[in-house]
């Protein structure tokens, strides 16, 4: 078996455990059997186990981070989606977001299945500890925010119920509104803290590499438009008591610009950070 | 004659004055039980007297059994068997059975999944036991019934979800925050239901109470029995911004709290969760709080349909339970017939062992040549034989099978050796 048959079939092996732990934690959603979450968790722990090998290797052969096409890129914030819900789960035991977790992360490696393999692009400029740790900031950062993103709907799904009196399937299964508005914050604000980070170190690499820090390039304007749509959440829930439902709503719409940032610019408009996403 | 029989009434059959009447004290269930078991031909009895229900469980010794208990009660009570005998149920076998599994599951009971009634079916067990008032069958029935009250309760959510008004808003505090050892109430008035509504707030780790009354010398007795806050009516508002859960339970005609006061108390505390529970009629609290972002306003009647859907959940639940108990009472009907091989067991040894020693005796009594040795050796041979031939029928009626019915093979089995004839037969 050649080197890139068996990542393949690494690849497909982590992606059939991603289903399996969102199977898992569909059922648990119904039934509410202690035994199926945890049996869901700890696939999605050995997803991420197996996915996090695969990775290594990928980097290993390659030399860099598996960053350069877009099948590449959500593969690593798959992984690292993975990893942070992982770590949430051990930090503050909000078992039911495993719901918005194993799905979504399902859903990227099934993207980044069926996306046709675009030949990487073997710039040298790809290279570099500043990149490296730009990607690894932006990716975290992402992740985490997606995981504020789930808590938040999963907070307004509670609170209507509440609100309106009306219990329906959600309000047995989801926990307390104070545990999801928490942790949609404590994402909220790891999430930040990341990507701010990551934003910084690409300016610097920006500089190293093209000689100027701001370029006006699309995927920048987005990356900054998303920025102050966090840092309003943020500043909003300090200043002016923007909890509950309103925090929820905006952390939503921000984690919407996200996606639009990380996808959408590079499939509608383009830029220099185009390359990534052949 | 059915090998166990339960007499009884509960608050579906009997109003509230005959339960009184008929009920027996705790102090009074010993005393009552040895009179019993002096009085009527019972072989064990077993007296259950909770507010909701009286019932006697036996196992009768003859026919008369069920006439003498009931003449029992009517004496040690004093009221005419008249007055009483409407309400009484009566139940036989496998339907006695039943009922006391019922009973103890919690699914007989007025508000159905309330936990006290096994710990007062396991005290009137003990009241028996402590009688010698039970022998094998009250014993095996009544172990059966706590295992099967568990087994109901860990298996079906009969036990799950608020019934009642009290319960509920704990409940729903509980989904609105996540740690209520941290959260504050204020309560606003008095009253029974509001009163214990906070009391279950406070089990459930709520430390800061503050109570708030038109009247302050009720409000200091109050918060003295919660260990909380008294304040004056009129700061009450001002209290808004530090407490977190308010119950309001006045006799205020209008509204106590509007719309705009908990929108500026909303303000200071940063639009942290207020959870509002109005149980006052006429209503306290402006419904359009509830519109109040972060806040979230539960009148008398939210609380009363919530606990309506949960009764209507266990309800649906309780079918679940009557499942296990019918499997229950199933099973215990093999240990009864089990029970009844015995007697069966015993007539055919009986019979097969007094045919080989009349015939050996007869046979040996025109031998006379024989030593003592030899005469003894044959008749350990007979015997031998007789037990050889019954080996096989017995083995088959203690074990016929579960799934039969094994009443038919006892009957078979009395009529092929021609039991019972034989038995009549000796009798006279």
């Amino acid at each position: 078996m050649t080197l890139a048959s068996s990542q393949n079939a690494l690849f497909i092996t982590t992606t059939a455990i991603y289903l399996l732990s969102t199977a898992g934690y569909t059922l648990y959603l119904f039934l509410q059997k202690d035994k199926l979450q945890h049996t869901a968790f700890g696939l999605m722990c050995l997803g991420a186990l197996v996915h996090a090998v695969t990775t290594g290797l990928n980097t290993w052969c390659m030399g860099t981070l598996p960053v350069h096409n877009l099948q590449q890129n959500l593969s690593i914030a798959a992984l690292v989606l993975a990893l942070a819900f992982i770590v949430l789960k051990f930090k503050l035991n909000l078992k039911i977001l495993g719901i918005f977790t194993a799905p979504l992360v399902l859903i990227m490696m099934t993207a980044a299945m069926v996306l046709p393999e675009a030949q990487p692009a073997a710039e040298s400029t790809l290279k570099g500890f500043w990149l490296v740790s730009h990607i690894i900031l932006i990716f975290t950062g992402e992740a985490a925010l997606a995981l504020a993103c789930g808590a938040g709907i999963l907070y307004l799904l509670q609170e209507r119920a509440i609100k309106e009196k009306k219990r329906g399937f959600f309000y047995k299964r989801l926990p307390s509104l104070d545990l999801l508005d928490s942790t949609s914050y404590s994402c909220l604000i790891t999430g930040f803290t990341l990507l701010t980070m990551g934003l910084i170190t690409g300016l610097i690499y920006a500089r190293s590499v093209w000689g100027r820090f701001w370029a006006w390039d699309p995927k920048e304007i987005w990356s900054a438009v998303t920025w102050l749509v966090y840092a309003a959440i943020l500043h909003g829930r300090l200043t002016s008591g923007w909890r509950g439902r309103r925090s929820a709503i905006m952390t939503i719409i921000g984690f919407a610009v996200l996606v639009f940032t990380f996808l959408g610019v590079n499939l509608l408009i383009g830029g220099h950070h185009q390359v990534f996403t052949k | 004659m059915p090998e166990i029989i339960l007499i009884g009434l509960n608050h579906k059959t009997a109003p509230v004055e005959l339960r009184e009447c008929l009920a027996f004290a705790p102090d009074q269930t010993r005393d009552a039980l040895e009179t019993l078991q002096m009085q009527a031909p019972v072989k064990e009895a077993l007296i259950f007297s909770t507010c909701n229900r009286m019932e006697i469980l036996f196992v009768p010794a003859d026919e008369t059994a069920t006439a003498s208990v009931i003449r029992f009660l009517s004496e040690n009570k004093e009221i005419p068997v008249a007055d009483f005998k409407d309400s009484l149920y009566i139940y036989e076998g496998d339907d006695a059975v039943k009922h006391m599994f019922r009973v103890a599951s919690s699914l007989d009971s007025m508000i159905v999944g309330e936990p006290q009634i096994l710990g007062q079916v396991k005290k009137a067990y003990k009241n028996t036991v402590a009688n010698k008032g039970s022998g094998a069958i009250l014993n095996r029935l009544m172990h059966k019934a706590f295992s099967i009250a568990k087994r109901v309760r860990k298996e079906t959510g009969i036990g799950d979800n608020a019934v009642s008004i009290s319960y509920a808003a704990v409940e729903l505090a509980n989904k609105i925050f996540s740690d209520l050892g941290k959260r504050s109430v204020m309560l606003i008035g008095a009253g029974e239901m509001a009163e214990l509504a906070v009391e279950h707030l406070i089990s459930n780790g709520v430390q800061s109470i503050v109570v708030a009354n038109r009247t302050f010398k009720n409000a200091v007795s109050l918060a003295e029995r919660f260990n909380g806050q008294a304040v004056k009516f009129e700061e009450m508002e001002t209290f808004l911004k530090d407490v977190d859960i308010i119950i309001s339970s006045t006799g205020a005609t209008g509204f106590v709290l509007t719309k705009r006061q908990v929108k500026e108390a909303m303000g200071q505390r940063k639009s942290r969760p207020l959870f509002f529970i109005d149980i006052a009629v006429p209503r306290d609290l402006d419904p359009a709080i509830n519109r109040i972002n972060n806040a979230y306003l539960y009148d008398i009647d939210d609380l009363q349909s919530l606990v309506n859907d949960n009764l209507e959940e266990r309800q649906r639940e309780a079918l679940k339970g009557e499942r296990l108990v019918e499997e229950a009472v199933i099973k215990f009907r093999w240990w009864l017939n089990s029970l009844a091989v015995v007697p069966t067991i015993k007539d055919i040894k009986q019979k097969l062992e007094c045919i080989a020693e009349t015939e050996t005796d007869k046979t040996l009594s025109k031998l006379d040549s024989l030593s003592p040795e030899e005469a003894d050796a044959i008749k350990r041979m007979t015997q031998a034989i007789a037990r050889k031939i019954m080996h096989d029928p017995i083995l088959f009626l203690k074990n016929t099978g579960e799934h039969r019915d094994d009443t038919q093979y006892l009957s078979v089995a009395r009529h092929l050796f021609n039991l019972d004839t034989a038995l009549e037969g000796r009798e006279e």
